[in-house]
Parts: structure tokens; C-alpha cells; sequence
């Protein structure tokens, strides 16, 4: 605990610089991300991070010390070479285009990797600490590099909020920037210039083999609570910027373990998180609210039987048991208890000596049922051609899906019919 | 206008498919003759490819079944066959003419086994049949769009089924392919082959078929062509859409129902 | 010696991994290669921390494990999350090969790997691990035998179901149709590439593991047009990178997988560039050679 609040505190200056570099770092490429997440072209982010890796060597070979600019440089130009060259191979020959990212992305980093070897090799002493670039290292990074790269991500940011309407519309629908006259070449030449400066600029804190990660992985996050792009964006950011900082931490406490993958863990924790617990989204949350639909449906079933039984007895309150439901429709027995005392709680059932009988509200449910089921069923045979000995199943289901409002218009459509296709009386209330 | 026969080659029971949970086939119910030259005919997105895919089990039933010979369809695979749409697969691919064509005999052949000579012979036949067995080593990337449809052909030919299941065998193919496909499915049903095409054009449906089932995310009509590509239920079919049916699907879709309740 | 060791292990390394490779970049599944290349990471770590040591069925088991269970983690967020592949493929690998990254640094005293290794392989090595009978009597080196017998696993698995592959692989539909399982088939490819993976992963590494799936078939597709054809010349392309590499690799002193995949890259360009039928310099001659022929015949 003591640690976190000395790091937290930031009194060291050299831990602010590492702090805030490293969440400018994640949120910009997380904001550039979000774009690419879009453009459905997250496996070509990743080609272009790996793809970094022979220019950051050519730059250190040129140069002969790390200078960050010339590294830079060197990044920028592999960076984009292996953009242009996935796009020329899958436009000029039959290589599809996850071959042509696959094929670009493992051997530049191939040739990245023979040409580090080269230099760890070769004896120059300058080279120590090349290697960070392959999978970060938030604490190495020194007031100047902060700088460099602090001030890019800076730049990023600025760029799309400059772009956002414009970046926006390219991802969505490309033909239609096209036709309204938007310089689409031209846009699509700066978004991809974008990320391969956000790439650049994250190497040093998470380092080229998992830099994809940090683009895409917040913004398909993000995705799964909102349907609004502003906030999608914001979201990814702020996910993005919380994986920099926790990042940057384990940099300070743990020297000896790398940056970057920790930022993809906490990352990809967020992500799997929100896969599964999102409102609305998430898996789970899917999962109860199909729970929710199937209880809606077992209680419909049992009140409208209740209704049918009511029906032929000519007396809708009269007490009934399990077994009496059953000998009409052969319910589970543990779903229809579980059914019936749902049923109570909401009013619509009574209870007495294990006997069940019908509330006023209940009895109005089990009637629109009923109506709703011989409706469909009219509906079925007078617009569908189907045979009224057909049509019973698919009533089953669409009823309990009917709104109020569809009712209404079924109702009118159909001419308020007295009698469904068996002869069967349809109960208006 | 919906009429039922006995003894059919395929028959469908209350069949609903959903696609997302939204359905995209409402409750379809008919039976199709033996040894005709059926055609599925409704405006886009009517579901007629869902329709045959179904009918084959490629794609689940949410309800309903569908029996091909009066047997369950895994029964009779082997008497089964199926043309999928030309764009369904990759022209690119490194494989000849020939290489397709054998693929029609896998059904038979089973795991280990390759194709024999016997096999190549009945392929080589078949092309002949389409007129392409000077084709026969060329790679499929260089054939014409006819050419692929006829390759296709010949491969369901070489299954020697005894039900053809077409998917839009005449989009984009030349004049002369279409007439010699229609000779040959004429010739496959005088053998009583039975064939199930979907088409687009209505004008050569009624020269082409002799049985019509008109679609439209529902069953509009199923019957012998004369009585069923009639002005009232052409209308009917490509008149729109029943609102109320689309509202009802739409909202199966946003709410993800998963159907009736399973006792 | 040594050389001949260390080409005969890259050659089998190339030859599995260009096989299988041939099927994926036609199923177009290439980049699910690439993220099963690196997700067995943390099942060869953990199968590391089981076992205590370099016990190589363990680690075939964790991997192969690992890799198929990643196929069904990208098809269930894409399936059941509704999450568009191309985001639930990088969300899963980088997911899994961070948390390979991390084990290995946290149990770096317990676990014979570094992070070198992982990327780039120990190929070098190889002629030194051998495997010692308990008499005494030295058999070769022990990433021969292993890379060897994956080899026969994997060329038999295609033997055997050839015919079934190639269908699946052409038109899934029909297969089908013709009652052939395109979901068994499907998965016992991927088994077989996490196979062919975690066998490669200690000579060459998780990334360019991924050069050895790609680049070979993708070279070998540009230069023919039958498909036996494709698979043989992946192959041979297979043990001339492995050859080229190691010279290449010796004379600049760099990695050898490395230069492998340098050299696997270089043959792609070359027949991009000039390949009969498809290259694009070949083209452009025959396009200038008939305008040439039209302008004059004028």
C-alpha cells in the first residue's frame, strides 16, 4: 500500500513524466483505435506495430545511438511501407487480404528481428535497452523521450477532434464520403498516418508485438456500453488512459517485469468484463434476459390455460391443482410451482390448500392470452394461406411477443372476429 | 392457391426460420410432385435461398420439419444434391475443371477412399453433358461465368442424385448456357429426376417450369405453373410486404426471443 | 554437423507449417493462424510450471489445448458477443500472449524460456539438446525427433483426409450438403496447426511461426494453379528457406529464424514480381509487348 501512495503522490518528478507519458500514450492510441475498430481493419493495426521493428533497427544502424528522432523516423517509414504493401498485394494478384497481412506482419518482423540480432551482435554498446521496443518499457523512458512522445500523442488527440466528422463518416460508409464529395484518398491518407504515429508513439510504453492490443481492445470495450461514437470514444480513452496508468505502476514496483503485456492484461481484463457484463450487451446480461423471457412465457402458458379450463367450466374462479393444470398440458412440475408462486406475487393467482385460482387481474391476462393466441391464428390462416390445423404452434409463440399496440392493429385489421379457425370463441374484454 | 400432392418428393411442415432471431420464413407448409422441374420465384430477400437451404438442413428450423422422400433428409443424403449460388465460393482456388467435378463423387467414395478411374469416367461424362469436357484440366479461375455454371452442374450431375436442389442457376450466365441448362433439366426429369430451381425472370419461368411455388417470406402459392403465375398472386407475392408480419419479426429481433417455452 | 542439424529441424518446421498454411490462407483463415501461433504461449508456460520441465508431450497437450480453445473463444465472442471477428481475433491473442509474456517473466527462475526465445526461437541450440538413451547411447538431437514426428502426424493427416480438406475448403455448402462435417474438419485443422505451432515454437518462436504458415503457400499460390501442385511446392519452398536462412543468418550473424523469414518474404517478392502468369512485372512486359504489336500493325 505504501508503495502505491508514493507513486501515486508523484513526488519523484521522473514518475510523472513516466505516469502521465503512459496514459497519453494508451488514450491516444485508443482514440485513433476506436477509428480503425470501425473501419473493421483491426488486424492490419496490428501488422503495422510489428512492422515498426525493422525501422526502428534501420534508424538505430543509421544513426548509430538511440537517437528517438531518427528511431522514429526509421519506425514511420517501415510503418507505412507495410500499410501500402498489404493494399498493392491484395489489389494486384489473388492473395486475399488476410494472407497479405498475415505474409507482411511476420516478415517484417522477421527481417526487425534478424536486423536487432545484427545489432546486439555487433558489440555497439549504445544498443542496450533496443530491445524495450519489443514490449515496452513505461520506466525507462527519460524526461526528453516523455516528451517526444507525450508531445505526439498530444498531437494525436488534437488531429481527431479536429477530423471527427470527416473520420467518422469514412468509417461508416466510404461510398457515401465519396459521392458527397469528400477528398476520401486524402482522409484515409491522414487516418492512416495517425496510426502509425499513435504505433510509434506507443512502443516505448508497451512495445511493438502487442501494441494492437492498446488500438483495438479499448475501443471494442467501449463499443459494448454505448451505441453513441462520442461516447465510445471517451470511453475507450478513459479505458485506454486507466491501462497506461496501471501500467506505469507495475513499471515502478516490479522493475524487472516488462510494461507492456501488463497494460494488455489490464486492458483485456476491461474488455472481457464488459463482453460479458455490459448492460443490454453483454453476454450474461443476454443470458438473464432470456431467463426473464422464458419465465414470462411459462407464467403466460399456465395463465391462459387457467383461462381455457375456466372457459369450458364456465367458472373462471374456481380453485384448481397442480394436477388438474397438468392433466390438460404436461408442465414440468417444479417450473409450474415455481411459475405459480411468481404468478401470486404479482397478483394474478391466489393460493389456498395447495389449489390455485384466478385473481380479476389474473383472469383479464388469461382472456388477452386467449385472445391473442385465436387472433394470431386468424391472422395466420386469413393473410398467410396456412391451414387452420397448422397454425396452432405459431401461436404459441407470437403471442406472448404482442404489444399492446400490435393488438390493437390486429384487432382492427382482422375486424374484431368472433371465432378462431377451430370455432373457438375469442374473449374480448 | 396451395396444392398439396401424394407421395411427394419433399415435403414441408410448418416450417419458420429465423436468421438473428428475426424470422425470415413464416410457417411454410407444401409438398412438390416427384419428377418435375420446380421454380421458387419471389421478389429479393423473399427467402428462397433460406427456403432450399432448409429444405437441405444447412441451416437450423426454429419450428416445423421437412422429409425428402418421405425419410428424414440425413437418410437420403446421398440422393440429394445441391448448386449453390456461383459467387458462394472462391474462382481463385487452385483446382481444374476436373478436380470440381470429382468433388460430386466424394458423397459416394467416403473417408480414405480416392476417386477411381470408374469415378473420372462418370465425371468425364457429365461434362460431356454440358458441353465442357474439352475444359476438363483448365484452371476454373479462367472460365467465363456460363462455364462455371455448367462446371457446376456437371459436379451435381456426377452425385447421380435423384434431387437437385438449384440455386439461381441462370444469374449471370450467357444465352446459350441457359438453353442448354434448361434442355438437360428437361432431360433429367423425363429420367424423373426431381429438380428445384430458384429463378428471377417470371416471363421464361412460364416457358421453363411445370410446377411454380411463389414466395415471400411466406407461402403465397404452390401449384402447377399455369394456375399459379396468374396476375392476382404474382401481385400478391411482389406487392410488399404483410406490415404486420415485419413488425412482428422486427420485434422478435430487438427483443432476441428465443421461441416457446420448452416443457 | 551442427549446420546439417539445424537445417533438417527448420526444414521440418517449414514443411508442417507451409502445409497447413496452404489450407488456411485458402479458407482464408490466415490470421486465425497467426493468433493460435501466439496464444499456446501460456499453455507451454503452464504446461512448463506442471511438469518442472522441458517435457515435450506435456507441453504438445498445453499447447494444443490452448490453441484449440482459442478457435472457440474468437467464434464464441463473435457468435454470442456479437463482436465483428477481425477485433475478436486481436482482442484474444494479444490477451493470451500477454499473459504468456507475464508468466514467464514472473517465474523466469523456474522457467527454462525468455522472452528471446519466444520470439525468435532457439534454432541454434538445437544440435546441443540431445536426446541421451539410458544406456548411454546418443541418438541425435532431441528437436529433430520431436519436429520430425509432427511432420509425419501432420502429412498423414492430410493423406488421410485429402479429399475431405479440399472440399471443405473450396465450398463448405456443398460439403454439407454432401453430409461431409465441416465443423470436424475445421477443427481438426486448427488441432493439427496448434501442433504444428507449439513443435515450431522453440526453434523459430510464436511470430514467425506465422512467416512459415504464410509465406511459403502464399508464394507457392502465385506460381500454380493445381492445388497438389501448391502443396508440393510449399514444401520444397520450405527446405530452401530453411537452407538459405541458415547461411544467411551465419554470414551477418543475426537470428536464424529471423533470416528465415527474411528469405521466405524475399521469395514472396520475387514471385509477386515475376511469377509467369501473375507477376506484376511480367504483366506489364506482355501489356507493353501488345501495344506494341497494335501500334505497329497500324
Amino acid at each position: 500500500m505504501g508503495q502505491l501512495w508514493e507513486f501515486l503522490s508523484f513526488a519523484e518528478p521522473n514518475i510523472r513524466y513516466v505516469t502521465f507519458g503512459s496514459i497519453l500514450l494508451c488514450s491516444s492510441a485508443a482514440v485513433v483505435g476506436s477509428f480503425i475498430f470501425l473501419k473493421k481493419k483491426a488486424l492490419v493495426g496490428d501488422a503495422v506495430a510489428h512492422s515498426v521493428l525493422p525501422g526502428v533497427c534501420l534508424g538505430f544502424i543509421l544513426a548509430g545511438n538511440k537517437n528517438p528522432i531518427l528511431l522514429i523516423a526509421g519506425a514511420f517509414v517501415t510503418g507505412w511501407l507495410s500499410l501500402v504493401t498489404i493494399d498493392y498485394i491484395s489489389a494486384r494478384s489473388k492473395i486475399k487480404e488476410d494472407t497479405a497481412i498475415g505474409l507482411i506482419l511476420s516478415v517484417f518482423f522477421g527481417i526487425g528481428i534478424l536486423l536487432l540480432t545484427y545489432i546486439q551482435h555487433s558489440g555497439n554498446a549504445a544498443q542496450s535497452g533496443l530491445d524495450h521496443f519489443l514490449f515496452g518499457k513505461a520506466a525507462a523512458m527519460v524526461s526528453d523521450d516523455v516528451n517526444i512522445f507525450g508531445g505526439m500523442a498530444f498531437v494525436l488527440i488534437i488531429a481527431v477532434a479536429l477530423l471527427f466528422k470527416e473520420f467518422t463518416l469514412i468509417s461508416f460508409d466510404v461510398d457515401f464520403a465519396k459521392t458527397i464529395g469528400f477528398p476520401v484518398k486524402g482522409l484515409e491518407l491522414v487516418l492512416t498516418t495517425l496510426t502509425v504515429f499513435a504505433i510509434v508513439a506507443g512502443i516505448q510504453a508497451i512495445g511493438v508485438v502487442l501494441m494492437a492490443a492498446i488500438l483495438i481492445t479499448p475501443a471494442a470495450a467501449a463499443r459494448f456500453w454505448t451505441n453513441n461514437l462520442r461516447k465510445m470514444i471517451f470511453l475507450a480513452a478513459a479505458f485506454g488512459g486507466f491501462s497506461g496508468l496501471a501500467g506505469a505502476y507495475i513499471s515502478y514496483i516490479a522493475p524487472a517485469m516488462p510494461t507492456g503485456p501488463w497494460i494488455v492484461m489490464v486492458i483485456s481484463v476491461i474488455a472481457f468484463f464488459s463482453f460479458f457484463f455490459a448492460p443490454q450487451k453483454g453476454i450474461v446480461m443476454k443470458l438473464i434476459s432470456r431467463r426473464a423471457m422464458a419465465h414470462q412465457i411459462q407464467e403466460e402458458n399456465v395463465l391462459k390455460l387457467l383461462f381455457q379450463l375456466g372457459q369450458e367450466d364456465k367458472n373462471y374462479f374456481q380453485q384448481r391443482s397442480v394436477g388438474d393444470i397438468q392433466a390438460r398440458r404436461p408442465f414440468n412440475t417444479k417450473l409450474l410451482l415455481s411459475a405459480l408462486e411468481r404468478l401470486k406475487k404479482q397478483g394474478f393467482l391466489e393460493k389456498g390448500d395447495d389449489r390455485w385460482q384466478f385473481t380479476q387481474a389474473g383472469q383479464k391476462k388469461g382472456a388477452r392470452m386467449v385472445k391473442l393466441h385465436r387472433l394470431w391464428e386468424v391472422y395466420l390462416t386469413r393473410y398467410l394461406r396456412i391451414a387452420p390445423d397448422h397454425v396452432h404452434e405459431d401461436a404459441e409463440t407470437i403471442e406472448h411477443i404482442i404489444t399492446p399496440d400490435l393488438e390493437a392493429k390486429l384487432e382492427k385489421l382482422l375486424e374484431y372476429p368472433v371465432k378462431d379457425p377451430h370455432e373457438s370463441d375469442i374473449p374480448y374484454l | 392457391m396451395i396444392q398439396q400432392v401424394e407421395d411427394p418428393a419433399v415435403e414441408v411442415h410448418d416450417l419458420t426460420v429465423t436468421y438473428h432471431k428475426k424470422p425470415v420464413l413464416w410457417d411454410i407448409d407444401l409438398t412438390l410432385p416427384r419428377g418435375a422441374i420446380i421454380g421458387i420465384i419471389g421478389p429479393n430477400g423473399a427467402g428462397k435461398s433460406t427456403l432450399i437451404k432448409s429444405m437441405m438442413n444447412l441451416i437450423p428450423h426454429s419450428s416445423g420439419y421437412v422429409r425428402i422422400f418421405d425419410s428424414n433428409i440425413d437418410e437420403v443424403r446421398p440422393q440429394v444434391s445441391y448448386v449453390p449460388q456461383k459467387e458462394s465460393v472462391d474462382w481463385d482456388f487452385p483446382a481444374s475443371v476436373m478436380d470440381v467435378v470429382l468433388m460430386g463423387r466424394y458423397a459416394r467414395l467416403g473417408l480414405f477412399k480416392r476417386p477411381r478411374k470408374a469415378d473420372r469416367e462418370v465425371a468425364l461424362d457429365c461434362l460431356k453433358k454440358v458441353g465442357m469436357e474439352a475444359y476438363k484440366s483448365r484452371q476454373i479461375a479462367q472460365l467465363s461465368g456460363g462455364q462455371q455454371q455448367r462446371v457446376f452442374l456437371a459436379r451435381a450431375l456426377a452425385q447421380e442424385a435423384e434431387i437437385y436442389f438449384m440455386d439461381e442457376p441462370f444469374a449471370g450466365v450467357d444465352a446459350a448456357t441457359e438453353k442448354a441448362i434448361i434442355g438437360l433439366l428437361r432431360e433429367m426429369s423425363e429420367k424423373g429426376k426431381t429438380v428445384v430451381v430458384i429463378h428471377h425472370d417470371i416471363q421464361s419461368a412460364l416457358e421453363y417450369f411445370n410446377w411454380i411455388v411463389l414466395l415471400n417470406m411466406r407461402l403465397v402459392a404452390s401449384g402447377p405453373t399455369q394456375e399459379t403465375l396468374i396476375p392476382s398472386l404474382l401481385e400478391e407475392t411482389y406487392g410488399g410486404k404483410l406490415t404486420l408480419l415485419a413488425e412482428v419479426g422486427n420485434l422478435m429481433h430487438k427483443k432476441e426471443f428465443t421461441g416457446r417455452d420448452k416443457r | 554437423m551442427d549446420a546439417f542439424w539445424i537445417i533438417l529441424t527448420g526444414s521440418f518446421v517449414s514443411i508442417s507449417c507451409g502445409l497447413l498454411g496452404s489450407y488456411l490462407i485458402l479458407r482464408r483463415m490466415a490470421m486465425v493462424g497467426d493468433a493460435i501461433s501466439h496464444a499456446v504461449l501460456p499453455g507451454i508456460v503452464i504446461a512448463f510450471l506442471i511438469s518442472g520441465q522441458r517435457d515435450s508431450i506435456t507441453m504438445l497437450i498445453g499447447a494444443g489445448v490452448l490453441g484449440v480453445l482459442t478457435t472457440f473463444l474468437i467464434e464464441f465472442l463473435h457468435k454470442r458477443g456479437n463482436l465483428q471477428t477481425d477485433a475478436s481475433i486481436g482482442v484474444t491473442f494479444t490477451w493470451l500472449f500477454a499473459l504468456g509474456i507475464i508468466l514467464i517473466s514472473a517465474y523466469a527462475g523456474q522457467v527454462d524460456l525468455d522472452q528471446d526465445c519466444v520470439l525468435h526461437g532457439e534454432i541454434a541450440y538445437v544440435p546441443i539438446d540431445l536426446w541421451i538413451t539410458s544406456t548411454g547411447k546418443i541418438i541425435g538431437p532431441r528437436a529433430v525427433f520431436i519436429t520430425g514426428s509432427v511432420l509425419i502426424i501432420i502429412i498423414s493427416f492430410i493423406i488421410i483426409g485429402y479429399k475431405e480438406l479440399f472440399l471443405t475448403t473450396f465450398d463448405p455448402a456443398f460439403a454439407a450438403a454432401i453430409d461431409i462435417s465441416t465443423a470436424m474438419w475445421h477443427y481438426l485443422l486448427m488441432g493439427a496447426v496448434s501442433l504444428a505451432t507449439v513443435a515450431s515454437f522453440e526453434s523459430v518462436g510464436a511470430i514467425l511461426v506465422v512467416a512459415l504458415l504464410i509465406a511459403p503457400p502464399a508464394t507457392a499460390y502465385l506460381l500454380t494453379e493445381k492445388f497438389l501442385f501448391m502443396l508440393i511446392l510449399t514444401a520444397f519452398l520450405g527446405i530452401f528457406i530453411s537452407v538459405t536462412g541458415y547461411y544467411l543468418a551465419v554470414s551477418i550473424d543475426g537470428s536464424i529464424a529471423g533470416a528465415m523469414s527474411t528469405i521466405a518474404g524475399l521469395l514472396f517478392a520475387l514471385a509477386f514480381l515475376f511469377s509467369p502468369k501473375e507477376g506484376i512485372i511480367i504483366t506489364w512486359l506482355k501489356n507493353r509487348i501488345i501495344k506494341k504489336e497494335l501500334s505497329e500493325s497500324f
